[in-house]
């Protein structure tokens, strides 16, 4: 069975990346398996937990509920672009190592891209606003309290907007 | 942030940032689905539609004929090339294999498996396999399963009862008969589970020339590579377990046997790298990670002072269509059967139960959260009875701080505890009266609210004396853990672990007991972890047991690279040994600063110095440790009785619960929770996980059920309709630190990885329950969902009305 296959041209973390894809590849295995961003995790599959999360045009959306077809023309921001340069954390991803915000680490990444879409809209959001923003996303280890302090300090130092 | 009990110490109780938090947060963990092999091929699963059928035939030449599908393998070929999986009682006819042969028992179980070029083309495969199937009985009730002529399970077996024993542990009828009064009641504790956000998954690779196959796995279990090596037909040293791989959650469930042992079959028969990851639906229906689905019936026999003096406890499990340790999860809870509670004698009788369903696996606690929330309701239910204060009859019954050592009656004797004191901790920051006071403001304007209390134990320092007390042809007696340190000729630090974590931090925990031991500093250090064979014993990170035995075992090892360093020092300086000091890695001689030696020339003499080594001393600096559980190590005396888990955290939860009056959602106004366990290695890493053991006892007491319909279907299997709370759900909670220290560990810490999950469950019931009591209503089935709270609101108005009318 060969499938047919569709020019998609994207800006991943700044850098432009054109791929030949069939209609059905997802956009969170595009960018798992064709471009090496594990960093992007698939939990549910299904739009729920939010684990897939990536920015694209600055917006919080689910890879796992899209087709990387969809995505061509498009900018999108996943974890690893939210690093610095050399591979360590960006601010905000050093807010949450401060606070502890992750245990497994599974749900972190969509979890960060939640925040950090919060803070660049919000920066000085409140307790109930932070809830409100990462309430998409499932974690089953922390209990959120720490993801909560860590977006707390993020917005305090105005490390979100880094 | 001041942490109590930490003040003597350097590294340990200290905020201190963990090792592990900075690859996660970049997107550099290294998951299981993160695994790819140069020519991987992917496995997909065909399963069951049906909760009970014999299998007439399998038709796979549709799936085969596609490009790219490479094989299609069914329970025949499997089931006669490998062995059974390993089963916790003593039960050798419930056979169970990675795939389905001649019959299936459960729907969603897997029938079998597809290998092509993708995983959405081996998905494609699996729809084009046609099986036949002939619809079979099946039995869901668990109760109806231990009825005499209900459909069988395994019938080979003889009957759907895995396990069944009543201990009898002190004068209970004589308790019974002198006890003023007495008070029977059931609760059920309902079907979830931990539900990781990452599912299953295993990677293999054959490798022909070396005769070896290599594994990275998803996995959490004590074991796991003997067991594949065993079910695979291959010597011990044939099958490699890479333990670095990072586990993206288990909280117990995490074993994945059955897709390790599929995978690696496929993998050596094909000689092709393999990837297996579950999706959603594989997941929740065939991952074979349900948790305890516990009917218990309690007897209660107490004074009119409150003092509770016996306990009769039935517990039915129903732990689905096969065992792998299920049945055990009843056996753990004898080694805390009494709770905190100073309770005379005890009979239990677990009983546990097939049915066709998915099968059940160690969840959190391994059976003591669904015991500890049929304790506390039998703590509320005797204080409504006696019209008595329910924190005065915890205290009245508690174990004081003095009467430690504590022998309960099944055999086990706790470590240490303040319960009273960490109950009173927890009330004071809830500030208690003013929580009434909210709680009856909010019932005085007609709205629904309560308060609930529980106060419970958290077994940990895992040993596995359920084993031989469950099943007396297991005379297994040792769960030990092992540490290797090696200092580099660099001088640098290594700490090797022997087994994969799933989020508990414990290269964190490593480098902070070789810094606090060797007084380096933690950041320095590095941890990896092993693989299989080159990993020292491990029992892997069950029942809140690493901060005790990992950190055991790193002291250990870390005190034998401190004694050779010091031993060198002596040799080279011609000292006695008593006359030396170590601080931070140098040793001098304690009268004369002059005579020292540095970390970096000890160093040296052990890597290169021979001739500068004291006799007999190996050269090269490294040290294992390999620890026993304290305490441990022996067997059940003939009634059952057995020292289980050495060390007793504890923890008090308070909160209070508003019920929205026309929808029946209750929302957690105040959550506080006081915990004790011992000496906090990584306060953050306690913290963390005891917030994510209440979230999960938040879901397991609110809205996680795994629910059946009538013909054996399983309804929730998306997170759709398996609700994990969310940030939403989960209040902000306020920890309350107290530190009664064990006097049986390295440091006087306990386990804390099942904190906030053994007690929560029960508060918020309890919490509940409060809140309908003015209805005349209350709820004793887990989980109080806002339909099962809405619905008695209903029937309670129903009746006032009908009253007053």
């Amino acid at each position: 069975m060969s499938e047919k296959l569709y020019p998609v041209s994207v800006e991943v973390n700044g850098t432009l990346r054109e791929a030949l894809v069939t209609a059905r590849l997802t956009l969170v295995d595009f960018l798992r398996d064709a471009l090496r961003l594990t960093g992007t995790h698939a939990g549910c599959e299904h739009g729920i937990c939010g684990a897939c999360s990536v920015l694209l045009d600055g917006e919080p959306v689910r890879s796992c509920l899209m087709y990387a077809v969809q995505a061509d023309g498009c900018s999108l921001t996943t974890i690893e672009g939210l690093a610095r340069s050399d591979g360590t954390p960006g601010a905000l991803q050093d807010a949450f190592c401060e606070t502890h915000a992750t245990q497994c680490g599974y749900c972190t990444p969509g979890m960060i891209i939640a925040a950090h879409a919060l803070l660049q809209a919000n920066p000085e959001p409140s307790e109930e606003e932070i809830r409100e923003a990462i309430g998409g996303n499932l974690c089953r280890c922390t209990g959120y309290q720490q993801i909560v302090d860590a977006i707390k300090l993020a917005a305090e130092t105005g490390k979100g907007k880094a | 942030m001041s942490v109590p009990g930490t003040e003597r110490f350097r590294y340990i109780g200290k905020k201190r940032r963990t090792k592990e938090d900075p690859r996660f947060v970049t997107g550099r963990g290294r998951f299981v689905a993160d695994i790819a092999l140069p020519g991987m091929k992917h496995v997909a699963l065909v399963t069951s539609p049906h909760a009970a059928a014999r299998i007439k035939a399998i038709r796979s030449a549709h799936a085969q004929a596609l490009a790219g599908v490479h094989y299609v393998l069914t329970g025949a070929e499997l089931c006669a090339a490998t062995e059974p999986l390993l089963i916790g009682v003593d039960a050798p006819k419930v056979l169970r294999y990675p795939l389905a042969h001649g019959v299936v028992r459960y729907a969603g179980e897997w029938v079998a498996a597809v290998v092509a070029d993708s995983r959405a083309l081996a998905e494609d495969a699996a729809e084009k396999i046609e099986v036949d199937y002939e619809p079979a009985e099946y039995v869901l009730d668990p109760e109806k399963a231990i009825e005499p002529g209900a459909p069988l399970v395994h019938p080979l077996h003889g009957s759907n009862v895995l396990y069944r024993r009543k201990f009898v542990w002190g004068p209970v009828e004589e308790d019974f008969a002198r006890a003023g009064h007495r008070l029977a009641f059931r609760v059920h504790w309902g079907r979830s589970a931990t539900v990781p956000i990452e599912t299953f998954g295993v990677a293999a690779q054959w490798d022909a020339g070396r005769q070896l196959l290599d594994v990275w796995a998803s996995i959490q279990m004590p074991k796991f590579p003997d067991q594949m090596a065993r079910a695979l037909r291959l010597p011990g040293n044939a099958v490699r377990v890479h333990f670095d791989v990072d586990v993206g959650g288990s909280f117990g469930v995490k074993r994945g046997i059955k897709h390790a042992v599929l995978v690696g079959y496929l993998a050596k028969k094909l000689g092709c790298p393999l990837r297996l990851i579950e999706d959603r639906l594989e997941n929740m229906r065939g991952g074979d990670m349900h948790g305890p689905d516990r009917i218990f019936d309690i007897q209660a026999a107490f004074d009119s002072d409150g003092t509770i003096r016996s306990l009769k406890i039935r517990a039915l499990d129903d732990v689905g269509a096969y065992a792998g340790r299920s049945p055990l999860q009843l056996g753990k809870p004898v080694g805390a059967i009494v709770g905190p509670y100073q309770i005379h004698s005890v009979e239990y009788e677990p009983i546990s139960v097939m049915t066709n369903k998915t099968a059940q696996e160690a969840v959190r606690g391994f059976g003591q959260a669904p015991t500890n929330y049929a304790l506390e309701t039998a703590i509320d239910r005797v204080a409504r009875h006696l019209g008595m204060d329910r924190v005065a009859l915890r205290k009245k019954n508690f174990i004081r701080e003095d009467q430690f050592p504590y022998l309960i009656p099944s055999g086990t004797s706790y470590d240490s505890g303040d319960y009273h004191t960490v109950l009173d901790k927890a009330l004071a920051a809830a500030d208690y009266p003013a929580l009434l006071a909210v709680r009856d403001a909010a019932r005085a304007a007609g709205r629904l609210a309560g308060v609930g209390i529980a106060s419970c134990l958290e077994p940990s320092g895992a040993n596995s004396s359920f084993e031989p007390l469950f099943n007396p042809k297991n005379d297994t007696t040792t769960w030990m853990d092992s540490c290797l340190v090696r200092v580099d000729l660099s001088g640098s630090i290594t700490g090797v672990m022997n087994t994969s974590s799933a989020g508990q931090g414990h290269e964190t925990l490593v480098a902070t007991v070789l810094g606090e031991v060797l007084e380096r500093d933690p950041d320095t250090i590095r941890v990896v972890h092993a693989d299989s064979l080159s990993a020292l014993p491990s029992n892997s990170p069950v029942g809140s047991r690493m901060a005790i035995m990992l950190g055991g075992a790193a002291a250990g090892a870390a005190r034998k690279i401190k004694s050779a360093l010091l031993a060198i020092a002596a040799h080279n300086l011609n000292a006695e040994l008593a006359e030396l000091e170590y601080r931070e890695g140098s040793v001098s001689v304690k009268s004369d600063a002059n005579r020292s030696l540095s970390w970096t020339r000890l160093v040296e003499i052990a890597h290169r110095k021979f001739h500068r080594l004291p006799p007999g001393l190996e050269p090269g600096l490294q040290a294992k440790f390999v620890w026993e559980v304290p305490g441990g190590g022996g067997l059940p005396t003939a009634d059952g009785r057995i020292q289980m888990y050495p060390c007793f955290s504890f923890e008090a939860h308070v909160v209070l619960v508003e019920i929205d009056p026309a929808t029946g959602q209750p929302k957690l106004l105040r959550y506080v929770c006081g915990h004790d366990c011992g000496v906090m290695i990584s306060p953050d890493i306690v913290h963390g996980m005891t917030y994510g053991g209440i979230a999960h006892g938040i879901g397991a007491a609110l809205y996680e059920k795994f629910a059946y319909s009538d013909n054996g279907q399983l309804q929730s299997q998306s997170f759709m309709d398996y609700l994990i709370p969310s940030a939403l759900e989960v209040p902000e909670i306020s920890i309350v630190d107290h530190c009664t220290p064990s006097p049986l560990t390295t440091f006087g810490q306990k386990g804390s990885g099942e904190a906030g999950y053994l007690g929560a469950p029960a508060a918020i019931a309890g919490a509940i329950n409060d809140a309908l009591a003015p209805l005349g209503a209350s709820i004793a089935e887990l989980p109080m969902t806002p339909l099962a709270i809405w619905t008695r609101m209903q029937a309670a108005r129903a009746r006032l009305k009908d009253a007053t009318s």
